[in-house]
Parts: structure tokens; C-alpha cells; sequence
């Protein structure tokens, strides 16, 4: 669409302006403040520099949680986009099905996230949750409190029963605007499942596959309240994935120098990854 | 080959109605029955955990709370970002591209690295522990998010619309409340239906900014479930009677989800 040059479109933009840089702009800064200095309670503080992002980068503690977090959301995104276009794939296209798969579908995404860690934790407790003492009785020896492996496999396990529906949601919306003609001419051509797949409905699924893949990756390396609820980022420290350690530290143990440097490093690291699809996105939506 | 079509969705619906079903499962019993007897249903079927959630005001002044704060957050969020997204639908102005981009990377932010510093703030102006105080903090995440779905909305409608009611007379005002916005209904349905949900899932911030007055129900669920193991049946219960506004949020935007998808940017 070609719009016009009008500045007084900014009058409009005032009130969203005006609610987010309150929201966004004074705490923010708060965070940047507090990065650079030394609280000794009471109001006290004193100049550091850049001593806390310097410790930061090159403690240890640092390092093992962002590592946790990266291998978290690659095998997030690894499993769900997968997995959410196959069953856009096999979702009735017309008919009783269709409200029925899109409300069922949905009601994981509805819950509120402490509920979900709740449920998974009832769920899949050793000797009275259904998943656990399924698994037990199978003969597998399982108990997500104790064995960090096992807790990884739940709290990925509830991630994929929280999550994979949006990406099954936008999927199904991306295959649901093409034209039927475009099957017609794959069915004249002679193209098989895996050509119609792959030359067809994966382009036209590829603005919202960035979308999916944009917004899965942002929330799943923000998360805090599922495994918070459900392992409590333990046993030990396995699953203290990143928003896990920053609460620790900051309303935890009230470091609040370490944890806002921590904050602005966690918030860059999300923005450069952020910033980087966000650009292909608009390069493409550019070109077509 | 239809057959097997079936089985995949199938299979996956089961997949997610099992841990919700044994959330109502043991909603349905004590909670003595529930860690001495294993059983796939309710043996000595009870209704006692939903009576105690009705009667005791802590309980169920947590469904008010955070009903409260999320149809305001809901109605702020989405007034301030219609015309916003208009403006970005029509008009090219002075850093529009970043102001967007800008407003994208507050739904980036890890409400983590908020949280502190929002306890401060909302303090330091009064609105602790107020319904307003988590409304407005929702704003952070909700507004881009309403702003970016409305103007894939907007964009989708041709501008001569505008024009056309210009040309008939029609003044900004009555174009944009009589024509306008009617013809992207279904756009604000769905920008609502997320916005609803955003705030209605969200616990780190809501638990945060309040203390007594203003506690979300899902903060008051984390006074049974810290203590692991204890009063597992009211918790169970609690916990299925959240799924219950979603479940109606979507009954009524069933029939715009998937064309909603479809038509706007989400």
C-alpha cells in the first residue's frame, strides 16, 4: 500500500508512546542505574563501573544458564515447528472437525502458566501422577524430582503440550489461504505428496513459519513460571534456565548490582536475535 | 490413507486433554484420597474442594482480581492501539520504522528483568497492589501485540474506503467509529482474544505488583503448591476452574481464529 507522508499521524501514536515508555522507559533505566553501582541497602549506592558486567561475563554460574537455555530452545524449536506443521497438515480442512480441533487445540494455550506447571507437576509425579506412574509401572525408573534427566524430558515434554498448538494454529491459517488452483495444477503436473509439500504450501507458510519460529523462541528463552512451579529449576541446578537464575539473584539474594547487568545482557542477547529475523521478515515482506 | 489422516490430530487432542483430565480427576477427591489411592477416576467422588474455593473469599476474590485487571488491560490496551495501528496502516511520519520496531522489542523483554524495577516504580507512584497497577504492566507486552495484529487488520483494508467516505462527506470521527471499525470486526476479536489471554496467563509481573487486595488467583495458588504435597485437591480444583474463561473466550472467537490467522499478520 502506498501511504502518504502525514506527521500528524503522530497524534495518534501519542497514547501508545506515552503507555509503553512509562511502562518500559522508567524501569529500563531503573535496571541500567542499578547496573553500574553498588547498593549497600537503605539508599546507599556507589559507583562500579562496569565491574558487574565484566563479573557477569565471565562467571561460570552465567555461562552454565545460558547454556541450559540455549540447548532448551533449540530442541523447543527443534520438536514443536515440526511437529505443529505435520498435524496443520492432517487437520480436517471442512466441516464438524474443524471447530472442534481449533477449540481443543487452543485450551493449552489458555491456561495460566503457573497452572500449567501445576498441572505437570500432579501429572507426572512419581506414584500418583498419571505420566509417572504410567512410566514406572513400564518398568522405566523414573522420578522427575531427583534425576535431572528426567526433569529435562518433563519440563520439554509440558513445553510441547503448552506450546505446539500455536505453531499448529499458525500453520493451519498459512495452509488455509491457498488457492485451491494451485493443488489443481500440482494434481496436472503429477507432483507427488513431498513436491506439492515442498514447492507449494512450505513458501506460502513462510511468513507465518517466521512468525511462529520468531515468537517461539522469544517466550521459550523467557520462560520462568512452568519450570519455576514444576522443578523449581532443580534438581540441583539442571533446569535453572536464564529468568530462573535472574529472579534467584535479584529478589533472591538482592544482588542487585550482578542481576541488572545480568537483565541488560539477557535483554541484548534476545533483542540481536530478535532484530536479526525481524529484518529478514521485512526484506522479504519487501520484496513480494 | 484418510484414515490415517485422522489418527494424527486424534492422537495429539489426547495427548493434551490427559493432563488436563487428571487436573479434574483429582479436583474430584480428597486429598487424603489422592496420595493414598492411585485410581484413573474418583472413587469416593467429592465436591468438597470446589465448596471450600466458593465460600472462602480469599479463593474466590482471586478469580475477581485477576478477571478485573485482564478486561482492563483488555480494553486499555486495545483503545490505545487502534489508533496507532491506523496511523501505522496509513501514514508514513517521521521514525515510524523504528517507533515499530521499538514498540516489538517490549514484547521481547523478559518480564524477568522487569519485575524489580516495576515493584519500584508502582510503589513509588501509589498503585501497588491495585487492579490498574497489573493492567498497565500488561500494557508492556499486550500493546505491541494489539498494535502489530490491528495493522496487519488495517493494511488488508484498501484505502479508497477511506477516500470514498471522505469524498461523502464523512468527518474522521464518524468515518472511523461507523465505517472503520465495523469492517475490522473480526481483527479486534482476535486482537482482544490474545490480549485477554496474555494477561490472563500471566503470573510473574501480577504477582509482583500486588499484596492482599489485588492478588491474581494464580498467586494465590503458589500458597498451596510451595508447599509440595499439601492440599493437592484444592489446588487441582482451583486450578481447573482457571481453564474455565479461557474455554469461553474461545468458544466465542472460534469461527475467527482460524480466518483471523489468516487474514492479519498472527
Amino acid at each position: 500500500m502506498n501511504k502518504t507522508f502525514n506527521q500528524k499521524a503522530w497524534f495518534f501514536v501519542i497514547p501508545v508512546f506515552v503507555l509503553v515508555a512509562f511502562n518500559a522507559a522508567v524501569p529500563l533505566m531503573t535496571v541500567v542505574n542499578y547496573s553500574f553501582q553498588e547498593t549497600f541497602g537503605s539508599n546507599v549506592f556507589a559507583w562500579e563501573g562496569t565491574r558487574w558486567f565484566k563479573e557477569i561475563l565471565h562467571s561460570e554460574r552465567f555461562h552454565a544458564s545460558l547454556g541450559r537455555q540455549v540447548i532448551f530452545t533449540f530442541i523447543i524449536l527443534l520438536i514443536q515447528l515440526p511437529l505443529g506443521i505435520g498435524i496443520a497438515l492432517t487437520m480436517p480442512k471442512k466441516g464438524w472437525g474443524v471447530p472442534v480441533c481449533l477449540i481443543l487445540m487452543s485450551m493449552p494455550l489458555l491456561i495460566p502458566w503457573n497452572v500449567v506447571g501445576a498441572m505437570w507437576n500432579i501429572f507426572a509425579l512419581p506414584d500418583i501422577g498419571f505420566l509417572g506412574n504410567s512410566l514406572n509401572t513400564l518398568g522405566f525408573d523414573y522420578n522427575f524430582t531427583q534425576q535431572s534427566g528426567d526433569a529435562w524430558f518433563t519440563t520439554i515434554l509440558m513445553d510441547v503440550w503448552h506450546w505446539t498448538s500455536l505453531v499448529v494454529l499458525l500453520s493451519y491459517a498459512g495452509l488455509n489461504s491457498i488457492q485451491p488452483a494451485y493443488y489443481q495444477a500440482a494434481e496436472i503436473d503429477g507432483a507427488s505428496r513431498w513436491d506439492i509439500f515442498r514447492y507449494i504450501e512450505l513458501p506460502k507458510m513462510k511468513k507465518v513459519l517466521t512468525l511462529a519460529i520468531l515468537l517461539r523462541f522469544m517466550d521459550s528463552f523467557m520462560i520462568y513460571t512452568e519450570p519455576f512451579v514444576l522443578t523449581g529449576g532443580g534438581p540441583g541446578n539442571a533446569t535453572n534456565f536464564l529468568s530462573l537464575d535472574l529472579v534467584k539473584m535479584a529478589l533472591g539474594q538482592f544482588d542487585l548490582g550482578p542481576a541488572a547487568a545480568m537483565s541488560l545482557i539477557y535483554f541484548l542477547i534476545v533483542l540481536l536475535i530478535c532484530w536479526v529475523f525481524y529484518s529478514i521478515m521485512m526484506r522479504d515482506e519487501a520484496r513480494s | 490413507m484418510s484414515k490415517i489422516k485422522w489418527l494424527v490430530p486424534t492422537i495429539y487432542i489426547v495427548f493434551l486433554m490427559l493432563p488436563i483430565y487428571w487436573l479434574l480427576n483429582m479436583s474430584f477427591k480428597t486429598t487424603t484420597e489422592i496420595i493414598n489411592v492411585y485410581s484413573l477416576w474418583p472413587k469416593d467422588f467429592t465436591l468438597i474442594n470446589y465448596k471450600t474455593i466458593f465460600t472462602d473469599s480469599t479463593w474466590y476474590m482471586g478469580y475477581v482480581n485477576s478477571i478485573t485487571y485482564t478486561v482492563f488491560n483488555t480494553i486499555i490496551s486495545v483503545s490505545a492501539a487502534l489508533p496507532a495501528a491506523y496511523a501505522f496502516s496509513r501514514y508514513k511520519f517521521l521514525g515510524d520504522k523504528h517507533l515499530f520496531f521499538w514498540l516489538l522489542t517490549n514484547r521481547m523483554a523478559p518480564p524477568a528483568v522487569f519485575a524489580l524495577p516495576f515493584f519500584q516504580f508502582y510503589s513509588s507512584v501509589n498503585l501497588f497492589d491495585t487492579h490498574i497497577a497489573i493492567a498497565l504492566s500488561h500494557c508492556l507486552f499486550n500493546i505491541p501485540l494489539a498494535v502489530w495484529i490491528l495493522e496487519g487488520f488495517m493494511s488488508a483494508v484498501p484505502k479508497e474506503l477511506d477516500e470514498t467516505a471522505y469524498v461523502d462527506g464523512y468527518s474522521f470521527g464518524r468515518f472511523f467509529f461507523k465505517i472503520f471499525i465495523p469492517t475490522i470486526a473480526a481483527g479486534i476479536g482476535i486482537t482482544m482474544f490474545f490480549c485477554f489471554m496474555f494477561s490472563w496467563v500471566e503470573l510473574l509481573l501480577a504477582k509482583t505488583l500486588t499484596a492482599t487486595i489485588a492478588k491474581p488467583i494464580a498467586a494465590i495458588m503458589t500458597r498451596t503448591s510451595s508447599t509440595s504435597g499439601y492440599e493437592l485437591g484444592l489446588l487441582a480444583a482451583a486450578g481447573s476452574l482457571t481453564i474455565i474463561p479461557g474455554a469461553v473466550v474461545i468458544y466465542f472467537v472460534r469461527n475467527y481464529i482460524a480466518k483471523g490467522f489468516a487474514m492479519g499478520r498472527v
